[in-house]
Parts: C-alpha cells; sequence; structure tokens
C-alpha cells in the first residue's frame, strides 16, 4: 500500500496532468480565435467566419474542461499540501489571487459574448471580447508561470520560522527561470493549438469536406506549426541551458549522465539504472551533451553522483521518468518540424497537403498534448525532492489525512479523467463529422457565403480535387 | 485603523470580509444555476431553455467559488489546512459534482440526442451533488468538524436544506427569466422549495447559538437580543411574504415575476449575515481566528491593492454581461 504522499503526489501528478491538457490549447487558440475573427473583418469573407464558428464551439468545450479541472486543483492546494501556503503563502498567495482576480472572471465573461452574443452586441464589441478572453488566458498563464518558475528558482524572499517573507516583489516575479518557462510554454501551447487545427481540418478534409472554412483553418495551423517549431527549439535550449544554471541536477537526470565529467555524450537511448547508478543498453552520440549544454567538447557536465549525500541519501530527482520524458519530449518536437516545415512545402509547391500528409496531420492532431505532457513530467519530476527548490520539501507539505482516503478519491479523479477525456476527444471528431456533413449538405454554407471577395488574398482557397 | 480591532491588524478583517462577499455572491449566483440544474431533473420538457437561461452566466457564477477558496488559501494560510482537510471527502465530492455539471453543460449541446440524455442526467447529478456536499460542509462546520451520529445528520439536515434553498432560487430565476408553461412549473417549484429551505434555515438558526455560548452570549445576552432580533423576525417576515407573493405568481403583466428573486436574494444575506456574526472573529469555528490565520501584512496589502483595482472592474463588466443577455431567455445559438 502506498503512502499519503505517494498517493497525493499521484492524484496532484494527474490531476495537473488532465488540466494542463485544455489551457494549452485555449492560451493560443483564443489567438488563433482573434486572427480568423480579424480576416473576417478585414476581407468579409464569411469562410473566415466559418473557422471562427467551428473553432469557438471547441474553444467553449475545451474552457470548460480546464476550469472545472482548475477549480478541482486549487482545492487540492488545501486538501493535500496544506505545508504549501503555509510556508511559502505569502508568495503563492497574491501570485494567485492575481491569477483569479486579473483572468478568470474576464476569460468566464466575455467567453459568453464569445459564444452566444453574436447577434446581440456590434461587430466591434465581438472583437473586443475576443480580445478580452485572448488577453485572459495568456494573463492567466503568466501568472501561474511566474509561481511555477519561482517554485523552480525562489528568489526575493527571507525564511523566518519556516515562513517565507517578500523582499522584492520584483525579484519573485522576474525569477531567474520565468522568461524561459513562460516563452516555452506559450510555445508550447501554439504549436498544440497549430496541430490541433491542422489534425481536424485535415481529417474534415479527407471526409469530403472541402470549404473554405475547412481549407484556411488547415491552412493556418500548417504554416502557424511551421513558424513556431524553430522557435520552440531555440527557446527550449535556452530554457535548458537556464535549467543547467540554476538546477544541475535535472539536467543530469534529463541527460542520464552520472558522472561530472567533459566529453559528456549526447544519450539518444538507454535505460537508466538508479541502483547500479549506470546506463544499460546505451546509444550515445560521443561528446554530444557537452557540445550541446556548453558549446565545446570538452565541456563539463553536471554528473548525478553529485547529487548523493554521505550517508547515502539522495537528492535527485529520479531519473528513468525525467530522461524518458525529456526523449519524448525531444522526439515530437522534431516529428513536428518534420511534418510542418514538408506540409508548408507541398502548400507552397502545390496549393494542398497530399492525402497521405493529410493522414499523418490526422495522426499528429493530439501531439502538442503528449509533448507538453512530457516536458511538464520533465521540469516537475525534475524539481524533486523539493517542492520549492531548496525552501521547502514535497514531503513536508504533505497532509495528515490518511492514506486510504486519499486512494479512494485518487480513484474516483482516475475514473473520470479518464472517461473525459475520451469524451473531449470522441466529441471533437463527432464535431469535425456534424459541422462537415452539415457543410456538404449545404445548411451550414450558403452558396454566397462561398463568393468570397477577399478570401484568395491571404491563402489562397484549396483546389477541390 | 487597528485601533479599530484592539490594536490588531486590520487586513485580515478586510480579507475575511471579502472572502465573505465572495462566498454570499457564490451562493446567490451559483446557487441560481445549480438550482436550476437541480430542477432540470424534475422535467423532461423545459430542458433547452432553463440551460439556455444560465448558458452566459455559470461559468462567472463558479469563479466566485475560486475566488472565495483562493482567498482563504492565500490570505489564511493557516485555516486552509485544518478546514479542507476536516472536510476532505465531502470536498472530493463536491468537486465530482462541479466536474461533471460543469462539462456536461458544454457536451450536451455537442453531442446525438441519445448521448445528450446522459450529459443531462450529469448535469442534474452533478448540480444536486454539488449543492449537498456543499451543504454538509456547512453543517460540519458549524458544529466544529466534530463528526459524531448527531452531528453528522445535523449536516445531512443542511444538505437538504441548501440544495432547496439553491432549487428555490433556481426557480427564483427561472420565474424571472421564463414566461408561459415553464414559468408555471417554476412557481409550483418555488413553493415546495420554500419552505424545505426554511425547515434548513430553522435547524442552523436553532443549532448554530447550541454550539458555543460564546456564540449563544452573542445572540442572547443584553442588549444583543433587542438588537439582533430583526434579523430572524425579517428572515420570517420575507419567507412568509414570498409565500404569497407565490400565490399570486404568475400574474397576467409578468409585473412581480422580479419577487421570488430578488426575495430570495434578500433571505440569502440575512441568512448569511447571521452566521456571519457568529463565527467572527474565528475562522476555524472556537479554534482560530482570522488574526491567527492570516498571512503577512505586506502580502495581505499587496493583494488587497489588487482588489480594490480589479474588483470594481469586475462589478463592471459582469453587469453589462446582465445587460447584454437581460430579459426573457430565448433559445441559445452560437450565432
Amino acid at each position: 500500500m502506498m503512502d499519503t504522499l505517494m498517493l497525493s503526489r499521484i492524484q496532484f501528478g494527474a490531476n495537473i496532468t488532465f488540466h494542463i491538457l485544455f489551457p494549452t490549447i485555449t492560451i493560443a487558440l483564443g489567438w488563433v480565435l482573434l486572427f480568423f475573427k480579424l480576416r473576417y473583418n478585414r476581407t468579409g469573407d464569411m469562410a473566415w467566419m466559418d473557422a471562427y464558428k467551428f473553432w469557438v464551439k471547441v474553444f467553449a468545450l475545451t474552457f470548460a474542461l480546464g476550469v472545472v479541472s482548475g477549480v478541482t486543483m486549487s482545492f487540492q492546494f488545501g486538501t493535500n499540501w496544506p505545508g504549501f501556503m503555509e510556508s511559502v503563502g505569502n508568495i503563492a498567495g497574491p501570485l494567485l489571487a492575481y491569477e483569479i482576480l486579473t483572468a478568470f472572471f474576464l476569460e468566464a465573461t466575455f467567453l459568453a459574448i464569445m459564444l452566444f452574443g453574436f447577434n446581440r452586441v456590434s461587430n466591434r464589441v465581438h472583437t473586443i471580447a475576443t480580445v478580452l478572453v485572448a488577453v485572459g488566458t495568456t494573463m492567466s498563464a503568466f501568472w501561474i508561470l511566474v509561481l511555477n518558475s519561482w517554485m523552480h528558482t525562489p528568489q526575493g524572499f527571507e525564511m523566518r520560522e519556516g515562513v517565507a517573507y517578500v523582499t522584492s516583489w520584483w525579484e519573485v516575479i522576474f525569477n531567474p527561470s520565468m522568461p524561459y518557462r513562460l516563452v516555452h510554454m506559450l510555445l508550447a501551447s501554439g504549436l498544440t493549438a497549430a496541430f490541433l487545427i491542422a489534425g481536424i481540418s485535415a481529417y474534415r478534409y479527407l471526409r469530403g469536406d472541402r470549404s473554405e472554412g475547412v481549407g484556411k483553418a488547415l491552412r493556418t495551423g500548417i504554416v502557424m506549426a511551421a513558424l513556431l517549431i524553430p522557435a520552440q527549439i531555440f527557446a527550449g535550449d535556452l530554457h535548458g541551458l537556464n535549467t543547467l544554471e540554476h538546477q544541475p541536477a535535472k539536467i543530469a537526470a534529463m541527460e542520464g549522465n552520472w558522472e561530472t565529467r567533459g566529453n559528456v555524450p549526447l544519450v539518444l537511448f538507454a535505460l537508466p539504472d538508479q541502483e547500479a547508478r549506470e546506463n544499460r543498453f546505451e546509444i550515445a552520440i560521443p561528446n554530444g551533451a557537452s557540445l550541446i549544454l556548453e558549446h565545446d567538447p570538452a565541456g563539463i557536465v553536471p554528473g548525478l553522483n553529485d547529487f548523493v549525500r554521505e550517508d547515502g541519501t539522495v537528492e535527485h530527482p529520479p531519473v528513468a521518468p525525467v530522461f524518458f520524458a525529456f526523449r519524448i519530449m525531444v522526439g515530437i518536437g522534431l516529428l513536428m518540424l518534420a511534418v510542418s516545415w514538408f506540409g508548408s512545402w507541398q502548400l507552397y509547391r502545390r496549393g494542398a497537403p497530399s492525402p497521405w500528409m493529410l493522414r499523418g496531420l490526422v495522426a499528429m492532431t493530439f501531439s502538442g498534448w503528449v509533448a507538453t505532457v512530457a516536458g511538464w513530467y520533465v521540469t516537475e519530476i525534475g524539481r524533486q525532492p523539493w517542492l520549492v527548490s531548496g525552501v521547502l520539501t514535497t514531503a513536508e507539505a504533505v497532509t495528515t489525512t490518511p492514506a486510504g482516503m486519499v486512494a479512494s478519491t485518487l480513484a474516483m479523479y482516475l475514473a473520470i479523467y479518464a472517461a473525459l477525456t475520451a469524451a473531449y476527444v470522441w466529441t471533437l471528431y463527432h464535431l469535425a463529422r456534424r459541422d462537415g456533413a452539415a457543410a456538404t449538405s449545404g445548411q451550414a454554407v450558403t452558396p454566397e457565403a462561398r463568393v468570397s471577395k477577399g478570401g484568395g488574398r491571404v491563402a489562397g482557397p484549396i483546389p477541390a480535387e | 485603523m487597528d485601533a479599530l480591532f484592539g490594536g490588531y491588524s486590520w487586513l485580515p478583517v478586510a480579507f475575511v470580509g471579502l472572502m465573505g462577499v465572495s462566498i454570499l455572491l457564490y451562493v446567490i449566483l451559483d446557487g441560481y444555476d445549480l438550482g436550476v440544474g437541480i430542477l432540470s431533473g424534475l422535467t423532461n420538457q423545459h430542458k433547452d431553455k432553463m440551460i439556455a437561461s444560465i448558458g452566459p452566466f455559470w461559468d462567472a457564477n463558479e469563479t466566485w467559488l475560486v475566488l472565495a477558496v483562493g482567498l482563504l488559501l492565500v490570505a489564511f494560510p493557516f485555516a486552509q489546512g485544518v478546514i479542507l482537510g476536516a472536510l476532505y471527502l465531502p470536498v472530493a465530492v463536491m468537486l465530482l459534482g462541479l466536474i461533471l455539471r460543469g462539462v456536461a453543460f458544454d457536451f450536451r449541446a455537442k453531442v446525438d440526442p441519445a448521448q445528450k440524455v446522459w450529459w443531462d442526467r450529469a448535469f442534474f447529478g452533478g448540480s444536486l451533488l454539488t449543492a449537498l456536499s456543499q451543504g454538509y460542509m456547512l453543517g460540519l462546520y458549524i458544529l466544529g468538524f466534530e463528526r459524531t451520529l448527531m452531528n453528522v445528520a445535523f449536516a445531512g439536515l443542511v444538505a437538504v436544506g441548501l440544495a432547496a434553498a439553491y432549487a428555490f432560487i433556481g426557480a427564483g430565476w427561472l420565474i424571472l427569466k421564463s414566461e408561459g408553461a415553464l414559468q408555471e412549473r417554476a412557481v409550483r417549484w418555488a413553493k415546495v422549495s420554500l419552505w424545505l429551505s426554511a425547515i434548513g434555515l430553522a435547524a442552523v438558526s436553532i443549532a448554530t447559538p447550541l454550539v458555543s455560548d460564546r456564540i449563544f452570549e452573542k445572540w442572547f445576552a443584553m442588549p444583543y437580543l433587542v438588537m439582533l432580533a430583526p434579523i430572524p423576525l425579517i428572515t420570517g417576515a420575507l419567507i412568509l411574504a414570498l409565500h404569497f407573493v407565490l400565490k399570486a405568481l404568475p400574474n397576467r403583466t409578468d409585473s412581480l415575476s422580479w419577487a421570488p428573486f430578488s426575495g430570495a436574494i434578500a433571505v440569502v444575506f440575512l441568512a448569511f449575515y447571521g452566521l456571519a456574526y457568529s463565527f467572527y472573529p474565528y475562522i476555524v469555528p472556537e479554534q482560530m481566528t482570522v488574526w491567527e490565520a492570516a498571512a503577512a501584512d505586506e502580502s495581505l496589502m499587496i493583494m488587497f491593492i489588487g482588489a480594490c483595482i480589479v474588483l470594481p472592474l469586475i462589478a463592471l463588466y459582469t453587469s453589462f454581461i446582465y445587460r447584454v443577455f437581460a430579459g426573457k431567455t430565448q433559445d441559445l445559438r452560437y450565432y
């Protein structure tokens, strides 16, 4: 039987894994909706509005799932991790309060105008509502990433009798890892939304729905992915270097490097064995890790054995999950690069993606989810055994609630998260089929609306094959 | 200003006030949409219309709960663990309810009729579960979290009472926002739920002063007895007045349709005031005062400034949205 600590960790991990799926989509999708709306305002082309109408429904569903899982999370701070607020509440508190006050109400209120208000308010107010919702989701991401980054690289405070007191809010907010983590996460959101849009649109396209709204969304998704992925690889590299400076144990686990030394190879695959403190079945590129991290083949890379105390206490994160999650994230990133660039090239050369490219995009629909979750596992498991680096361990913050009670709620949460994730994915494809059927039978898309006056300006309509 | 509170800082008091306002707004606002959710289980005909009436609002309504628990977490870090730890299982049940109803709302509009039935059940069940668990938690809170058989029975009674109160607020909302057959149904619902909630309210009112001598003294020692007597008296009069107003509804000109919902707000306000008066200055009943539980003054100050700037803005755009979607509910269409 697992103890309360492990069960609470799994419960919070499950909750935040489930939660992050949805904000990851809505943060960027809000801005994409604004893009659709602005193109419509500019061109008067109903196809942009068709795209808006379809994706605003996806946004609403995604947002609802994000809200309910977020509410659950805020309660779990108190039910499972009371030590967190007791110890660092003076810092975490105001950051969370600002997130609720500046973002949550704004998003929830103006989403109603976005969804149901098109015929009740002027077009200008509707556009402003779209702007405010996009701003709200991004503001929310900002505050929560400030807090999360502070937990990784805390500064601007002093400890008095086990309680953190702020000495500089500027240092708290602009802590060393915040800019990197924020950019990395916003780009991850952009890529997740881009592949979701491209994937669902490709699915509709393959099913014979060649309406212009679908074509425009498909192009938007592919081009957006192609533009964001190099930026993400660059930002990810910078974030890694920042982690090397502030959390070397995490880097050592990511690289699967046991001894601090120079000429460290880039391990492509291995089975890290924490008992034997070595890698098995290692496949590696000589000097690779040293080159990436220190830009020098002889560069010294920190090793995990530096983080074991004389008495044998391990003070580095569990190696295998961090090691594998990192490889999954990078692998998907490279796949995204290949698919989005090749897809863009096809758009440029042929005006439309080939059928197998469309199938590839369908397969990649939720690739952003996998990469984002893997990335969060790297950074969060990589912070263990600390909850707030060097300040508070995870074990110190946990509740005294009996393990059996946590086990029962964990079982309940896992069941409902699994069911809702399945229902969400199923519903997205159902919406794609339903709206597609409506479009091909002419219900939602009138012939008049098809006569676009400026649809070809941004990206020419995809020719029906 | 600290002199007002016997030399203690005024900030924890301001924050417990803010938290109180959030809870009060939550009970009224999410109260009506939880109530509509509970009532939606009693009819098949009017479901779409009922849900349409809360469509633009429910999300922001629920945010008041996030703010309330957020304020508990951030302003009273030393009470949050005690309260939420003591309520571990009912909190989990409430969250299950909130998850089910929150997502059902969106799913039901997007799936085939065959599956819609299931999401409708989830919407009803989730709303009811949320209301019951909140009432159960309120009951346990009043009794200082001690779980004896009697106490659990009392908490169960409060649970039913709060669910009925939400149903009443929801019925009041529907009377205001609907017409015709649905409005008639809503009046009938309101008549029943009014008296169920009155029983719950009476139970809480009797139990609260009996829990501790301190609370008893606050109500029944002179001159408080005379000064506070208007609270239960006005509440009782309001409930009676609501009873008679409901007999006159629905009326031909619809000129009274605002009355049940407004009356519900007034009763909730008075009941809440009574509870707040009883427990203040304790945040964990009889164990921890707001000052003992509060975060550092510097942190409270920075949140207080933020709240003073942002809350009026929230009030402004909330009133805007209620104006945009004012009047009798139309069918909700995305466009």
